[in-house]
């Protein structure tokens, strides 16, 4: 079974400044991710999580490694192989701590955009983004402007939109930290679903160990370096 | 989705103020076109309006309106007996500020050559044109009198008998029209202790010098105004008007006139020339200058606008880079604005200055030309505004988004 996967990281490292003032924010991290696995990525602030994140999201480069998604490579070290915003507009979804919303998008409209930007019409994207703000009980708060949302229906929100385009990766920065628990575990639950569903890898960083046993693989980062944590080795 | 729209309708009364603000400032800079507009169809209205083919002036002058001129009024008969002369009349302008009501008039009286111009080619508004010799006048309703008004000007008084729409002179004053005759007597008007003081004056230096005039015909004669008196008084028309019979040569006539020692003879394109040229010509190079840094102005401080815009926008910007918009969406985002607030600011500009420009004390003239290079001008300035924003946003790292 050769399916290409979701993501692949190989010796993927992030150096801030130079001399004196260098910073190793990251430091050969390889990591696979198949079609339909749920990662989550544990570690202490500033442990390179959020570094990796973006890197992995096409949106920071690294210094050095390559980054492979869906079988293609994106980056070699800095270098961009290929359109960076079109790939990930097709390719990834996002979710990150705050919301992210547009503000003067209506929260329909949020999620709309995503899917228009990439080319659906209208209609299929008005249609496509109610189904998934109805999976997420978000549906009554459609026309919304975000400053007239709570953080958690803002989160939810952002989740539908990251969702929009059936992206084949979901990189997720603390998606619940704004969601109670019952919210918080519902929406991994919903990255689970997606995950199944769609045959998309998710990556989630968080800190919300009451939902770890919906991840299939667990990767804890320390100084910059990933370590993949047995199941049982999980933190409780 | 049209994001440019969707911004404007969640910032709409942001929108709308800085788009009054706009359009205020275009109201400004369309008004000085109009201005500049008004100044030279004000200066060339009435040429215009005579319609006059030749205007005789004298020698080495201008003509009337730029400066003084003095022609005599037998001039208008040499002037008949051309050939290819159709018609030659007396031309009188001079400018008066009276009071009436305790409202201070100011008026630029022409002299209409009775009987042969009643004033029928006056734009009359309402009432008629002269059908006396005396005391009637028609005067243009920027003055403020109505139909029927009585006016005193010199010893006599006269009636407002005719009004007529934008006649006014080349410095704006409105026209009252009174036949020539009429027009002399309220241009050599002299108070009753001022022609007796000339009287006794000229008797003393007779008495004393001047034995010849001791005549006693002559005496009687000395015993008026100094205007009234026909070997001593000066020329006391400003210019003679020829109107060419049809197929004659206007050049050739012109020729023939301009051959006289003591007169200048101008063409009507002459005539506006000189008006546009000269005595207009710095007023309008003045109202230029100043409109093109109206519109130098107008464009910083739109550019500014929209590069604050986008400065409160690019967290959104950022955004939507990230999840994958193409360059040209923020672009048009930006763009569509800037031109939507020029769009408006133009219309506002528009409406208002309808309704503002009229109550100006100058005319304010809005040409359709005049109108669309203005609009040219604001989509450029739109354009050119936007600039400054679009750098901005094309400067911005997706990762911004996650700042903050």
């Amino acid at each position: 079974m050769n399916e290409p996967a979701a993501i692949e990281t190989r010796e993927l490292t992030k150096i801030y400044g130079s001399g004196n003032t260098e910073v190793v924010a990251m430091h050969n991290v390889s990591l696979t991710v198949r079609r339909g696995e749920v990662v989550a990525l544990l570690g202490p602030s500033g442990a390179g999580k959020s570094t990796f994140l973006t890197a992995a999201g096409l949106i920071n480069p690294p210094s050095s490694g390559q980054v492979f998604i869906g079988g293609q490579q994106v980056m070699d070290g800095p270098a961009a192989a290929t359109d960076l915003r079109a790939f990930r507009r097709r390719h990834i979804g996002f979710v990150f701590q705050k919301a992210n919303l547009i503000p003067f998008l209506s929260a329909h409209e949020n999620v709309i955009v995503a899917m228009e930007l990439n080319g659906a019409s209208p209609r299929a994207a008005r249609a496509r983004a109610l189904e998934l703000m109805r999976e997420l009980e978000i549906d009554n708060r459609a026309r919304y402007r975000p400053a007239m949302l709570s953080g958690g229906q803002q989160q939810r929100v952002a989740v539908a939109r990251a969702l929009a385009n059936h992206p084949s990766l979901v990189l997720a920065d603390e998606p619940t930290a704004a969601l109670d628990s019952r919210r918080g575990r519902q929406v991994m639950e919903l990255f689970r679903g997606v995950a199944q569903e769609h045959g998309a890898g998710v990556i989630v960083v968080t800190h919300d160990h009451r939902s770890l046993d919906v991840f299939d693989t667990i990767y804890e980062m320390e100084d910059g370096a990933v370590t993949r944590l047995p199941a049982d080795h999980a933190p409780r | 989705m049209n994001l440019a729209a969707k911004d404007v309708r969640h910032n709409l009364g942001r929108f709308a103020l800085t788009a009054i603000g706009i359009g205020m400032l275009l109201m400004i800079v369309m008004g000085m076109a109009g201005i500049y507009r008004g100044l030279i169809e004000d200066a060339t209205l009435l040429v215009d309006r005579i319609g006059a083919d030749l205007w005789i002036v004298q020698r080495d002058t201008r003509g009337p309106f730029a400066e003084q001129s003095r022609v005599p009024d037998s001039l208008a008969y040499r002037a008949a007996a051309v050939p290819g002369v159709a018609s030659a009349r007396e031309f009188v302008l001079h400018t008066i500020q009276r009071q009436h009501d305790g409202q201070r008039l100011r008026m630029t009286v022409m002299g209409l050559s009775w009987p042969a111009d009643k004033g029928e080619w006056l734009p009359l508004l309402a009432g008629r044109p002269l059908r006396q010799n005396h005391f009637e006048m028609i005067v243009d309703q920027s003055l403020g009198l109505q139909l029927g008004a009585q006016l005193r000007l010199g010893k006599e008084i006269y009636e407002v008998v005719g009004l007529t729409n934008g006649m006014v002179s080349s410095s704006g004053d409105a026209m009252a029209f009174v036949t020539a005759a009429d027009s002399q007597a309220i241009q050599f008007d002299k108070a009753g202790e001022a022609i007796r003081l000339e009287r006794s004056g000229r008797e003393r230096r007779a008495a004393s010098h001047e034995t010849i005039l001791r005549q006693p015909g002559l005496s009687e004669q000395f015993s008026g105004s100094m205007a009234n008196l026909p070997a001593v008084a000066p020329p006391d028309i400003s210019a003679v008007l020829v109107r060419i019979a049809p197929g004659a040569d206007v050049q050739r006539v012109a020729q023939i006139i301009g051959g006289w020692e003591d007169v200048t003879v101008h063409t009507r394109q002459q005539q506006k020339d000189l008006l546009v040229q000269g005595m207009v010509d710095k007023a309008r190079r003045q109202l230029g200058m100043f409109r093109a840094l109206l519109t130098i102005i107008a464009a910083i401080i739109m550019a500014l606008i929209l590069y604050t815009l986008t400065l409160d926008k690019i967290h959104a910007i950022a955004l939507l880079k990230l999840i994958g918009a193409p360059n040209r969406v923020i672009l048009g985002l930006i763009l569509q604005q800037a031109l939507f607030l020029g769009a408006l600011g133009y219309a506002i500009a528009y409406v208002v200055g309808q309704k503002v420009f009229p109550h100006f004390p100058r005319r304010v003239v809005l040409t359709d030309g005049d109108l669309v290079q203005l609009a040219v001008i604001v989509v450029l300035i739109s354009v050119m505004a936007s600039l400054l924003g679009i750098w901005r946003a094309m400067r911005v790292q997706p990762n911004e988004a996650l700042m903050g």
